[in-house]
């Protein structure tokens, strides 16, 4: 079993997501424990692979026992195995939570549909993850899109424009990678990323390397959400069923950013001759990105729209960490991958609850929450302040490394953006938290959350809690040997 | 000059790849949205399985006996991988399709429409 | 106990530290847990609590005696820097304040609670002992790191503080008080991280780790950390907040003022200064420059108390106009001004929390605000009066109150130092003081007859402002009462410049 934990990982929610489709038809309740199940399972096999990964180093995994660069590798090393862990905990977090949700926001035929997407989706994701193949990734990049197009168009009357949008230019940005993946193998010959980094050593400069990079870039980042590649986000998410946008929000983007960052940086180092020019250019993006949606995510009315613009200037942060090229402004894009995952499953969790309590999406209507239900409540303040940037939560760390980054990098820019977005952000967050608390209520709350419900929202405040006390222990542990595995710094 | 102009398959794929963003871009009718996306993923599949083509290259299929006499190198043969990656992009273009067409039957059976500006119009006004 | 300072202070790991700060802590969410359903549990909670916290400074003030300094390292914030504390001498001075306020402020602040049957008590306390926790940490912390952390707490904690009216002017207070807060510690986190990346060193060093300040890339980066933890400390022209924070509840003005946020601000800029950058060898003129950046806001802040017709936005100025004395001693750079700066602290806040205590149970018992309402209250709130008479001649600077000693100590270090301009600024400073602090006084003795209606305040409120009213007595005469606040000062001093 152990051998076999990479390709589990992958196994596991596509096996369930055909028979949590058969069990619909069997039973109504049936599915969502199934996806439950196959949640936990995925979580545990994920934890059990980051273990060994950090015990033995890196894993290689060979699909059908075709030995690379012939056959499909899944290859697990720090990076991946962290980001895999997070992924499948985060996306167990947000599935004990949405059961009643979900079935008050979907018809009853569609539920079991629903819960094989949510799990052919959390496959997806996490094959994009462990595998170590560049036209592996392709497919299941798509199988992950297509569930998240379909998941989007289930629902609301507004979600399926939103969603064929959605398809259109995720269609475009996968096609790019494609294509970005057609250049690699054109010069190389290869698609085994191990391979790859191989033959790049020896390929003079020529401009189809230069092109095909950039064509990854974009259509990574059109799956990312860098700006200005990220239209489709804000229609998509906020139209979306709610538990839909919980699920994605926190997972799909991050996925595409450990891409980007296996792209930049372990696949073509940052010594690559137009390397430095492209970080350069991603670092102004990122810059404008973090100010522009910074302050649309002031404006909004709606609390989940508003919520996706932050989710938008987060990801910018991304961004710039990754352009500091630098070895602790990867640290801190990196731990800022990794709690943003949380912070945003946190939020957008809240969000869910919420609106389960007031069938309600102002952002007027969350005044006096704070002393009717205090689970929800919290998982605003606490995802909000580590949002910000407040110790003692994880975004402290993070922040930390990527203004760390920008000083030893000397990029003043990226260091302003980073300061100010921050409190821009903080505008918006203490403008909900002084609806939450500060502001007396008229409204009636005639609903109990669930339990699972507060669990979650619970788990999620204590692990953003427990992100910022283990933050070292993530940098010296996961973060630093991936970091020197690349050579270079 | 000739270099570059030598290569036909590569401008076929451009000009194809140009219309399909052009239309996917323009067009205001989501189906016409829809057939310029075919376009676009079509272009990369010609692009690819191009790639793999060779002057005077043989079908890359062994005879099932025999096959201790004869020399095999590389350059007689059509190079397969590209095909069978195609395969998938195909399905993967099969399967996009798919979902966008039953999208467009749900957008159809919502709004009574097709025009991209039209149903936002609609929307708005709900 | 007899501290005696010039001897070699030893580390010693305790756990001390690590109990004054998880007191704080577990009792606000037992005051959470209590709520208001068992409300008196509630307030002994917070009783408790800030008692046992007293009775840890006082060991931790006794191993200061034994010649230890007692420390506690936690865990790793990020590889190679560590979450600890540190209970040296510059720090127990600010702790006690911290805690022995903490107490009376207390007792106050439940009397004035119960007595305005104020709403979201519960959320009052809660973020009260958090904002304490925030004080302690920042007293305590033996790096920049730790102490941003503890920083950051303060903030967030006092905004709803700050907010509690929850009436619209509240809010705004509270949103200005985040903007000026926030954006404030944003700069500091620069200038914190900037000197991790260049000196890969945060701790606290009597005599600072930097060494000469040469190039004017650190001066910039020192200049930008002062003022980011400098509108804290309310400097000028980043001080617009603390007036408008009047609006909370007049406890948290009390703790804002006396106690936690603007000291804490202080007292970083003073670490900043002392203990990481070593006060010496700045480029020629710059120190000069700042000085006379500070004085600005200690004559500016008083001329603008002057004006002032509500009378905590007065005391608010006056807070201003004392926490740049504070700096502007500390930026002397001499023994005596430096002694009188540290001094400062503590003294200034008893004599602060007095008057603020007086004009909350002013405001109880006759709910005025204005000081052109006083007149003749000194006859009907005669013990409250004569302690703010008593507080207020201290901040003056009359002898034998302590205001006179602190300033004392700073005139001798402006000569000492041979910076005797400045003098002068602490003349018209005192002299503007009398300006606004004298007519207070008089109109409420000498001025309009005695109310019937009005009463003194409840007990629990007029018991603590006396208490500390008579400690400002006190600790003028006797400086080293209770605290060691003198033998602690010495201490600090002696570090730096030998004995």
């Amino acid at each position: 079993m152990n051998e076999q934990l990479p390709a589990l990982v992958v196994v596991i929610p596509l096996l369930f997501s055909f028979l949590i489709y058969l069990m619909g038809f069997i039973g109504r309740r049936m599915p969502y424990f199934l996806l439950l199940i196959s949640s936990a399972l995925t979580s545990l096999s994920s934890w059990k692979l980051l273990i060994r990964v950090i015990k033995e180093g890196p894993i290689s995994y060979h699909i059908g026992g075709w030995e690379p660069p012939w056959g499909i590798e899944y290859r697990v090393d720090h990076l991946n195995g962290v980001l895999a862990f997070v992924v499948s905990l985060v996306a167990f977090l947000v599935i004990l939570s949405f059961r009643e949700r979900v079935e008050k926001e979907v018809e009853v035929s569609r539920w079991s549909q629903l819960y094989a997407l949510f799990s052919l989706q959390l496959c997806g994701l996490l094959g994009i993850t462990v595998t170590g193949d560049v036209f592996n990734l392709y497919v299941l990049l798509e199988i992950a899109s297509f569930s998240a197009y379909a998941m989007v168009a289930i629902g609301k009357k507004g979600g399926e424009f939103s969603a064929f949008r959605y398809l259109i230019f995720g269609t475009i940005g996968a096609c790019c990678y494609l294509l970005g993946v057609g250049h690699l193998y054109i010069l190389t010959g290869s698609l085994n990323m191990v391979d790859i980094v191989n033959l790049l050593k020896n390929l003079p400069d020529s401009s189809a390397l230069r092109v095909g990079l950039c064509l990854l870039v974009i259509g990574i980042g059109v799956k990312m959400a860098l700006f200005p590649l990220h239209t489709w986000l804000p229609d998509a998410y906020s139209q979306a069923p709610s538990t839909v946008s919980a699920f994605l929000a926190p997972l799909a983007t991050k996925v595409a950013g450990y891409v980007l960052l296996r792209i930049l940086f372990w696949m073509f180092k940052p010594t690559f001759p137009s390397e430095k020019v492209l970080l350069e250019i991603l670092g102004w993006l990122a810059l404008i990105g973090a100010f522009f949606f910074s302050f649309m995510a002031i404006v909004q009315r709606e609390l989940r729209r508003a919520f996706c613009y932050l989710l938008l200037s987060e990801i910018s942060l991304l961004g710039m960490g990754v352009s500091s090229g630098n070895l602790d402004g990867l640290r801190g894009a990196i731990l800022h991958l990794i709690n943003d995952v949380f912070m945003m499953g946190c939020l957008f969790t809240s969000i869910c609850a919420f609106i389960h309590l007031f069938e309600n999406e102002g952002l007027k209507d969350l005044e006096g929450l704070g002393l009717k239900n205090p689970w929800v409540s919290l998982g605003f303040l606490i995802g909000g302040l580590s949002v910000i940037g407040i110790p003692p939560f994880g975004g402290f760390f993070s922040k930390w490394y990527l203004i760390l980054g920008t000083i030893e990098g000397k990029k003043w820019h990226l260091l302003v953006g980073l300061l100010v977005s921050s409190l821009i952000n903080a505008v918006l967050i203490f403008k909900i938290l002084e609806r939450i608390y500060l502001k007396g209520t008229h409204l009636e709350l005639s609903k109990r959350l669930p339990f699972c419900f507060s669990v979650s929202l619970l788990s999620f405040s204590i692990s953003l809690l427990l992100l910022g006390g283990l933050a070292s222990t993530i940098v010296k542990k996961v973060i630093d040997p991936w970091i020197f595995s690349l050579g270079g710094f | 000059m000739y270099e570059v102009l030598r290569h036909y398959n590569y401008w076929l794929y451009v000009l194809l790849l140009a219309l399909g963003l052009y239309g996917m871009m323009s067009k205001a009718n989501l189906m016409k949205k829809l057939i310029a996306m075919g376009i676009f993923q079509w272009a990369i599949i010609y692009y690819f399985i191009s790639i793999g083509a060779k002057k005077g290259g043989n079908i890359p299929i062994f005879p099932e006996h025999g096959i201790e006499n004869l020399t095999i190198r590389a350059q007689d043969y059509v190079n397969p991988l590209p095909h069978v990656l195609m395969l998938t992009a195909i399905v993967v273009g099969v399967a996009t399709t798919g979902i966008a067409l039953a999208l467009l039957i749900k957008i159809w059976q919502n709004w009574n429409t097709l025009e991209e500006d039209e149903i936002l119009q609609r929307m708005r006004n709900e | 106990m007899d501290l005696q300072s010039g001897r070699v202070l030893m580390e010693k790991e305790s756990l001390l530290p690590l109990l004054a700060l998880l007191t704080p802590l577990f009792g606000s969410f037992l005051i959470l847990l209590f709520g208001e359903r068992r409300r008196n549990l509630r307030e002994g909670t917070t009783l408790v609590i800030s008692s046992l916290t007293l009775l840890w400074t006082f060991l931790m003030l006794e191993a200061l005696n034994e010649g230890h300094i007692l420390k506690k390292d936690l865990f790793e914030l990020f590889p190679g820097l560590w979450f600890s504390f540190r209970a040296d001498p510059f720090g127990m001075v600010f702790l006690l304040l911290s805690t022995s306020l903490w107490l009376i402020i207390s007792i106050y602040s439940i009397g004035y609670m119960r007595s305005l049957n104020e709403h979201a008590q519960t959320r009052f306390f809660f973020c009260f002992s958090l904002a304490i926790l925030g004080a302690i940490g920042v007293a305590l912390s033996s790096n920049l790191a730790s102490l941003f952390v503890f920083y950051e707490i303060l903030t967030v904690s006092t905004f709803f503080l700050v907010a509690h009216e929850e009436s619209p002017e509240a809010l705004r207070a509270g949103r200005k008080y985040l903007v000026y807060l926030l954006s404030g510690a944003s700069l500091g986190l620069f200038g914190i991280v900037y000197l991790w990346a260049r000196y890969g060193n945060l701790s606290f060093l009597e005599g600072g780790f930097i060494g000469e300040v040469k190039d004017w890339a650190l001066t910039f980066v020192f200049l930008v950390t002062f003022l980011g933890f400098g509108t804290k400390a309310a400097l000028m022209p980043f001080h617009e907040w603390l007036p408008s924070a009047m609006i909370a509840p007049t406890p948290v003005s009390a703790l804002l003022h006396a106690v936690a946020v603007v000291k804490a601000g202080v007292f970083t800029c003073l670490r900043i200064l002392y203990f990481v950058f070593g006060a010496k060898d700045f480029p020629l003129g710059f120190l000069l420059g700042l000085s006379l950046f500070v004085s600005f806001t200690v004559i500016g802040a008083n001329l603008l108390a002057i004006r002032e017709d509500n009378l905590k936005r007065r005391l608010a100025f006056s807070t201003v106009n004392n926490l740049a004395v504070i700096l502007l001693g500390g930026l002397m750079l001499s023994k005596e001004a430096l002694k009188g700066a540290i001094l400062h602290i503590p003294f200034h806040g008893f004599m602060k929390i007095t008057l603020f205590m007086c004009a909350g149970s002013i405001y109880v018992s006759s709910k005025r605000e204005r000081v052109s309402e006083l007149d003749g209250i000194g006859h009907s709130m005669p013990f409250t009066m004569g302690a703010f008479t008593v507080a207020a001649l201290g901040l003056c600077g009359i002898p034998p109150l302590c205001g006179f000693l602190s300033k004392w100590y700073l005139c001798l270090g402006t000569l000492e130092a041979s910076k005797k301009w400045f003098l002068l600024v602490w003349l018209t400073s005192a002299f503007l003081d009398a300006v606004y602090f004298l007519p207070i006084v008089y109109r409420a003795f000498f001025k309009g007859k005695k109310d019937p209606m009005i009463k003194e305040a409840p007990l629990s409120m007029t018991i603590p402002l006396l208490l500390t009213a008579l400690g400002s007595v006190v600790l003028g005469l006797f400086p080293n009462f209770l605290f060691h606040l003198l033998d602690l000062v010495k201490m600090v001093i002696s570090s730096f410049w030998g004995v």
